[in-house]
């Protein structure tokens, strides 16, 4: 094609960065639009309520800036206390079960009925939130910290044993084949071969998963699992918003500590 | 580390670590399990075995009087459902509005000043993030009363340090070269922003938001539980009367939808990704 040059376009127009053709790139962002102003109709607010509860949410915001931790200093340690035993017996509890669970659920290990049977139990374990696990172990075991060690370390199974096979997946096959070539049985293979490839990696999971079971801890509480998550519901209840600052706060600061240890352990192992 | 060790004179023993090593190793361990057993002490002192040991029993009785589903309820979920799934859509929506921003200020390529800004936006992140949407939920119905609106705000406070966290990690990652490329051509901040930034971190965005979304979904079936409306009302309600087959319906229904919704966020992100 010949243009004379001086009809080379002088502007350039930056092309669209997702669905190249117009007409369907229209249709999507219309679609999408009109989903959206229905679904913000469906929103009925009672401006009124809200309107009145500005005050008791400026008194939270006054709450979180002035905690009040002496007042249920009692329920408040009660609270952290169970919180936090139960992250740790939950975490442990669940990474002794998830370790044969994952080892079972490697397709590279595992005969294939044992690796169904694996991966059903981490589908179950995944498939429902830990509020709704908790209200069934609260019904079933009573209230208490007991039935929230039973909700964490039955999500921590799924969350472990899922990434755990997909380690053992992924695990450099030559060093496996090494092993085997030594006449090893199949638990010397998974000692020597496997288990120091996937080590770290396990560790730094575990770490992760405390973290996360600390922050699930905080809020099966409200189902009546135990934890600071009753003491935050309770002081919620009785409007005293500085004893929920206070325990909000709590709450951060031990999640930010144990985000900031695991990842000081997780560097110094890898 | 391998050493050689003769433990008889003679006959090198292959080791895996050095004495010392070991001997740590064996602490570490030893700490850890005098730890669990400290915890499970502190952890079980109030509890009471006899439920403990009655739960089996419970346990079967509750399945026994949960089956079979109640189908006939599906009727009466419809609209709570679509509740749900609104909340969630624009929970992430409203989280992702300020997400963006809070991440271009957080990546340490793009905040105006390593030194304020950007320890506040990672404050914003990881203080979003430690606190469960269910907390924020029980926070906002007492401030706000009952209802999609606190369900939705609970939605999108959580959804900011997810979101952000991620994006701001992509933008730290993207390759400086396009940058430099347009900053070259006399770009004001936010064009190389515009031009060099944006279009990297564009697919992670999408991924990031839809996963989120995706997340939220199963987030929003249950905040109904303090009062936020949607699945987790009906769920309370049937709870509360012991009307166990409409909870194993209900079940039924936030299982399906997990499914789509987790079906949905994966074909997106392959398609984007």
């Amino acid at each position: 094609m010949t243009v004379p040059a001086t009809e080379f376009p002088t502007r350039w127009k930056r092309p669209p960065l997702f669905i190249k053709n117009s007409t369907t790139r229209r249709l999507v962002y219309g679609g999408l639009l009109v989903y959206v102003i229905a679904a913000i109709s469906t929103v009925d607010v009672n401006w009124q309520r809200a309107y009145e509860g500005l005050d008791r949410g400026w008194l939270f915001v006054l709450g979180f800036l002035t905690p009040d931790f002496l007042t249920r200093s009692r329920d408040i340690l009660i609270g952290l206390q169970e919180s936090l035993t139960m992250t740790v017996c939950a975490t442990v509890v669940g990474i002794l079960i998830s370790v044969p669970i994952g080892i079972g659920a490697a397709r590279n290990l595992a005969p294939p009925p044992v690796y169904i049977v694996c991966r059903a139990i981490i589908a179950a374990s995944r498939a429902f939130q830990e509020i709704i696990v908790a209200i069934l172990f609260v019904a079933m075991f009573g209230f208490g910290p007991f039935a929230g060690f039973l909700t964490l370390s039955f999500a921590t199974i799924g969350f472990i044993s899922k990434l755990l096979a997909e380690d053992i997946e992924e695990i450099d096959e030559g060093q496996a084949e090494a092993v085997k070539a030594t006449g090893a049985s199949w638990l010397q293979l998974v000692n020597y071969a496997v288990q120091p490839q996937v080590m770290p990696r396990l560790i730094g999971l575990s770490l992760y998963r405390f973290d996360i079971n600390f922050r699930e801890s905080a809020v099966i509480g409200i189902v009546g699992a135990g934890g600071i998550g009753a003491t935050l519901n309770t002081s919620i209840d009785r409007y005293e918003y500085d004893s929920a600052g206070a325990v909000l706060i709590l709450i951060i600061v031990i999640v930010m500590l144990a985000e900031y240890l695991s990842g000081v352990i997780r560097k110094k192992i890898q | 580390m391998p050493v050689i060790a003769t433990s008889t004179p003679g006959v090198p023993t292959w080791r895996k670590r050095t004495s010392r090593a070991e001997l740590l190793h064996w602490l570490g361990w030893l700490a850890l399990v005098a730890l669990f057993v400290f915890c499970w002490q502190v952890m079980t002192k109030d509890t009471i075995w006899a439920f403990v040991s009655d739960a089996p029993r419970q346990g079967g009785d509750i399945l026994a009087r949960s089956w079979p589903p109640r189908w006939s309820y599906v009727g009466e979920l419809l609209l709570p459902l679509w509740d749900t799934v609104n909340m969630a859509t624009l929970g992430t929506l409203a989280g992702i509005i300020v997400a963006v921003p809070i991440a271009f200020l957080a990546a340490a390529n793009t905040t105006p000043s390593t030194m304020i800004v950007r320890p506040i936006a990672l404050f914003v992140i990881v203080a979003s993030r430690s606190i469960n949407s269910l907390i924020w939920a029980l926070l906002l119905v007492s401030i706000l009363g009952p209802g999609l609106l606190a369900g939705i705000i609970a939605i999108a406070l959580r959804s900011i340090g997810f979101v952000g966290k991620l994006l701001y990690e992509a933008i730290e990652e993207i390759d400086v070269a396009q940058v430099e490329a347009v900053s070259a051509t006399g770009a004001s901040r936010m064009q190389v922003i515009d031009y060099a930034i944006v279009p990297q971190v564009l697919p992670s965005f999408l991924g990031i938001s839809v996963f989120r979304w995706d997340i939220n979904i199963r987030e929003s079936a249950i905040l109904g539980l303090v009062g936020a409306g949607g699945l987790g009302l009906k769920l309370q309600a049937s709870l509360n009367v012991l009307a166990w087959p409409q909870v194993t319906m209900i079940f039924i229904v936030i299982l399906g939808t997990v499914f789509l919704s987790e079906w949905v966020s994966a074909k997106v992100r392959h398609a984007i990704i």
